[in-house]
């Protein structure tokens, strides 16, 4: 009965508190910039107020222009699905899930960026030709950094190693999970298109990257793309707040990962608000960075 | 057995037969009869039958005529007849009334199938090159054309070159005979480099496999397809025949350094393409690549006593031969389509195709989310067993194969979102393209079956399995199905649940934006926009291109306007193979310069010659005489 439980908060956290994120994040940056900011449920007002709008569609594009939208969130669902929310593991565990939930999230970007490509528009031609490019920069650094976590622990599961074992693996190899969680930061801030890789409030198309892909989304598809760009930040966050914090067992557990979530979306919104956007050309350096950190971590565990 | 042989000689009379009666016809129904015929006991030996070998009673050289039909035989034997079937099918409506090359398409099917027969070196050479002379026929179709020309010449140069090393290995590997059952006695490190260089040619193993992207661009669609789903995979079959016969050999870190780097490179060289065929041509030395991952980490398993990982890493690397063998097929016959209807090979002459060839376009898509390994279709599978079998593996060699094969994969994902985008989405760049058409019945149904092959093939992989277990245990590594299929299952879930879930959002969402209304593309204020202001295929791919390494990019020559006033540009990209433009030509260059000194040797007076042999004759009795007394 306990797991049903469990596993149905999971399940409506998952479901409900992404859009939370961006409002913590809208609300940081507001309060630093000396404004009050919006409430911190904005992104639910904006989503549903969305998802009642008709819809305006280029004639240009074809079927794949909605199923861009429809895929990325079902993809992001079955990612939330994979990651370990909470305490106790994640919905689904298996072994090797973190290269599941890798390639769930590439089947998300190509139907997105087929999506953008579908408009024949030559800025959201741009964007999608970035977010593609980036990816591939993003790729290894993810896979590396997880696989040096699951190389100190042993296991190849998420919920494995990023469960119990983990306390272990600061204690031993505390350099290499400091580089993993440093590496793994600059992936969420690129993958979910956040300063200083992209600004999701910029107004010039040119410096774009996830934003101008989703130009021609409008109405009920915009919705559908902002609730699932949500849920995929709500991913990349759980992966890095449940790496950093390795408290497990009981109600303690579950405190330090809903605070941990909420010091996340913090930290992101002071990270947007005292750094500026990188150069277009100096972003593959950045990733290229988180490569070589999450790398180091796996060569130091060489023993 | 017998109906084997049965195929091979439909297959070779059929050939006859068409450049008699001069039509297609029969070539065309002889691919079909010979998939018939044989496809049953392909798969019976697969499932445990055992054929006797048959001996032909005519001594040759060194040996008798031995042909068998063994699981390693019978799996590769199963992709070869299904998809020269449909390719045969396909060329048929593709080339029309064209006899020669439905002919040579025959014997290239039929050499193909007496290689995997081939029980001895002389059988399997006499084959080998019988199957490189055909599709050298069938590369050159278009020979009025001076690049094809050049690429068919690539291909004969690179494919005698390996044809000499594999001859080496097998004069080493033999004593007496050339049978295969005698080679696992004299098997050495020297006959194992040998074959991987010969077999690596076939194979598109980096760097040997410059001759690929030329012959692939050159060929007709459906042959591109047999070479790159079946002709590659021969390369593979013979290296796996190596390694049954020289077992002491360090076939893990090797199979596994080239399928990393092959991988990579392959990829590399793929996404920046403008020639459709030449990325699908690179993307399968990525596959091969990846193929030589799994099959290198089998060995590695089976090396260090974990049979678990072998039998991950086997059976993800051989079912990748088939998904990819399929999904392959699929691409080229469905670009082929693309090409025959926009006229064109280019993709910057393409764009706005999936609105004027709906069906195909939905094949190229399918294809698209299948070669780059996305859940939920065919190669997925298989490249999901083989990170499984590298995360269990879990040393950080392995660990760092992992990432090379998930940016490999990223990659791919790029490349394929790309060639999708940049052919099938958008506006049309030209006016051919604007023009295009959805081609007839002929050149789309084949294209339809496969990609019902490919949507099925991840949830058929069990199956598959169990077929590739008698496979792996000729290899010498006992493969466990039950492991195999606990780490397949989470695949196949996920496979079930993203068709499930993405038609359903799909459907919902589609529902839901039914209240519409038609807008042009939001410009960004711009009010004239024109098709030619669309994102390209180069200027896609340029972020990535730029980050390779400078071996591996394309050539660029730019002369940009420099004064005050706009003066004339100059662009030039040499989208060339790397290798070929770097080391093979400057090389090949210097050796034909040096070799040019030794004309003096070549009087062309008849009695020079004489003088020739005499002085080799002498030469080889002072050397046996000399030798002799030695030993003595």
């Amino acid at each position: 009965m306990g797991i049903v439980i469990a596993a149905l908060l999971k399940v409506a956290i998952i479901l409900a508190a992404p859009p939370l994120l961006l409002g913590v994040i809208a609300r940081v940056k507001a309060r630093i910039a000396g404004r009050v900011g919006p409430p911190l449920l904005q992104p639910y007002f904006d989503i549903a107020k969305l998802l009642r709008k008709d819809s305006v569609i280029s004639p240009t594009t074809s079927w794949l222009f909605v199923a861009g939208p429809a895929i990325a969130l079902v993809a992001a669902l079955i990612a939330a699905a994979l990651v370990p929310v909470g305490d106790g593991g994640a919905l689904w565990a298996f072994d090797g899930d973190f290269i599941a939930l890798a390639y769930v999230l590439g089947l998300a970007r190509f139907f997105t960026v087929a999506a953008a490509l579908d408009t024949g528009s030559s800025f959201e031609g741009m964007g999608a030709a970035r977010e593609a490019t980036f990816a591939c920069l993003a790729e290894p650094a993810f896979v590396l950094g997880l696989l040096a976590v699951a190389h100190a622990t042993g296991s190849v599961s998420l919920s494995a190693f990023l469960g119990p074992s983990l306390a272990s693996v600061w204690t031993g190899a505390g350099a290499s999970s400091v580089l993993v969680a440093g590496g793994l930061l600059v992936v969420l801030l690129a993958e979910n298109s956040r300063i200083p890789v992209d600004d999701p409030t910029t107004h010039l198309e040119l410096t774009m990257v996830h934003e101008v892909m989703v130009l021609d989304h409008g109405g009920p598809l915009l919705g559908v793309v902002l609730y699932g760009a949500a849920i995929k930040l709500f991913v990349f966050a759980t992966l890095l707040v449940k790496l950093a914090v390795p408290i497990h067992g009981g109600a303690l557990a579950w405190l330090a990962y809903l605070g941990g979530l909420a010091v996340a979306a913090i930290a992101i919104g002071v990270i947007e608000s005292v750094t500026a956007r990188l150069r277009m050309s100096h972003v593959p350096a950045f990733l290229l960075a988180a490569t070589l950190l999450c790398g180091l971590a796996v060569v130091l565990q060489a023993r | 057995m017998i109906w084997c042989l049965a195929a091979l000689g439909v297959l070779f009379a059929s050939a006859i037969a068409a450049l008699i009666l001069r039509t297609h016809l029969y070539a065309t129904l002889g691919a079909l009869l010979a998939a018939l015929l044989a496809l049953p006991a392909a798969f019976a030996v697969l499932a445990g039958a055992h054929f006797a070998d048959v001996v032909v009673p005519w001594g040759q050289p060194l040996g008798e005529i031995r042909l068998g039909l063994d699981p390693l035989s019978a799996f590769f034997a199963i992709p070869l007849l299904a998809l020269g079937a449909t390719c045969a099918a396909y060329g048929a409506a593709y080339l029309r009334s064209r006899c020669v090359p439905a002919a040579l398409f025959n014997v290239l099917a039929g050499a193909m199938l007496l290689v995997l027969l081939a029980r001895d070196g002389i059988v399997f050479l006499v084959a080998w090159e019988l199957m490189t002379l055909a599709s050298y026929g069938l590369v050159t179709f278009d020979h009025a054309q001076p690049e094809v020309r050049r690429a068919g010449w690539v291909y004969l140069v690179a494919s005698h070159l390996g044809v000499a090393c594999i001859l080496s290995a097998f004069l080493l590997l033999g004593d007496s005979t050339l049978s295969f059952a005698d080679f696992a006695r004299h098997g050495t490190p020297v006959a194992a480099t040998l074959a991987v260089i010969g077999f690596g040619v076939k194979a598109g193993v980096v760097p040997l496999h410059v001759w690929l992207p030329e012959a692939h661009a050159a060929a007709p669609s459906h042959v591109s397809a047999l070479m790159s789903a079946v002709l590659i995979k021969l390369g593979i079959y013979g290296l796996l025949r190596t390694i049954s016969f020289v077992p002491a050999f360090p076939w893990g870190p090797v199979l596994l350094a080239l399928g990393s780097a092959g991988a990579l490179v392959g990829i590399a060289l793929a996404f920046y393409q403008r020639d459709i065929k030449r990325a699908l041509a690179y993307s399968t030395v990525e596959n091969a690549g990846i193929v030589l991952i799994g099959l290198g980490l089998g060995m590695w398993g089976a090396a260090h006593g974990r049979p678990a990982i072998a039998a991950l890493g086997l059976a993800g690397g051989l079912l990748h031969v088939w998904n990819h063998a399929v999904v392959k097929c699929l691409l080229f016959l469905a670009a082929g389509g693309l090409v025959h209807g926009a006229g064109t090979r280019d993709l910057e002459q393409m764009g706005g195709l999936g609105a004027r060839m709906p069906r195909l376009a939905r094949m190229l898509v399918l294809g698209g989310v299948a070669i780059a390994a996305l859940p939920p279709l065919g190669a997925f599978a298989s490249e999901w067993l083989i990170y499984v079998g590298l995360l269990h593996g879990n040393t950080q060699p392995l660990l760092f194969v992992v990432a090379a094969l998930a940016t490999a994969g990223a990659m791919a994902a790029l490349c394929f979102v790309r060639v999708i985008g940049i052919a099938l989405l958008g506006h049309p760049r030209s006016r051919a393209a604007a023009d295009a058409h959805e081609p007839g019945r002929g050149l789309v149904g084949p294209a339809v079956v496969l990609a019902a092959l490919a949507i099925a093939m991840p949830f058929a992989a069990p199956l598959a399995v169990r077929a590739i277990a008698p496979v792996a245990a000729q290899l010498g590594a006992d493969l466990d199905v039950a492991a195999v299929d606990e780490a397949l299952a989470p695949a196949l879930i996920l496979s079930g649940a993203v068709w499930l879930g993405g038609i359903l959002a799909f459907l919902a969402i589609r529902r839901v934006v039914r209240r519409r209304r038609a807008a042009e593309t939001w410009g960004c204020g711009y009010t004239a926009p024109s098709p030619r202001m669309q994102y390209t295929a180069a200027s896609f791919a340029e972020g990535l291109h730029r980050l390779l390494p400078r071996a591996l990019r394309a050539k660029v020559e730019a002369a940009p306007p420099a004064e005050l006033f706009p003066s004339p540009a100059r662009l030039a990209v040499d989208r060339r193979d790397p290798f070929t433009r770097a080391a093979y030509e400057p090389l090949l260059d210097r050796l034909a310069r040096r070799f040019s000194q030794l004309r003096w040797v070549q009087q062309g007076l008849l009695h020079i010659y004489i003088l020739y042999v005499v002085i080799a004759v002498v030469l080889g009795l002072v050397i046996v005489t000399l030798r002799d007394g030695w030993a003595s």
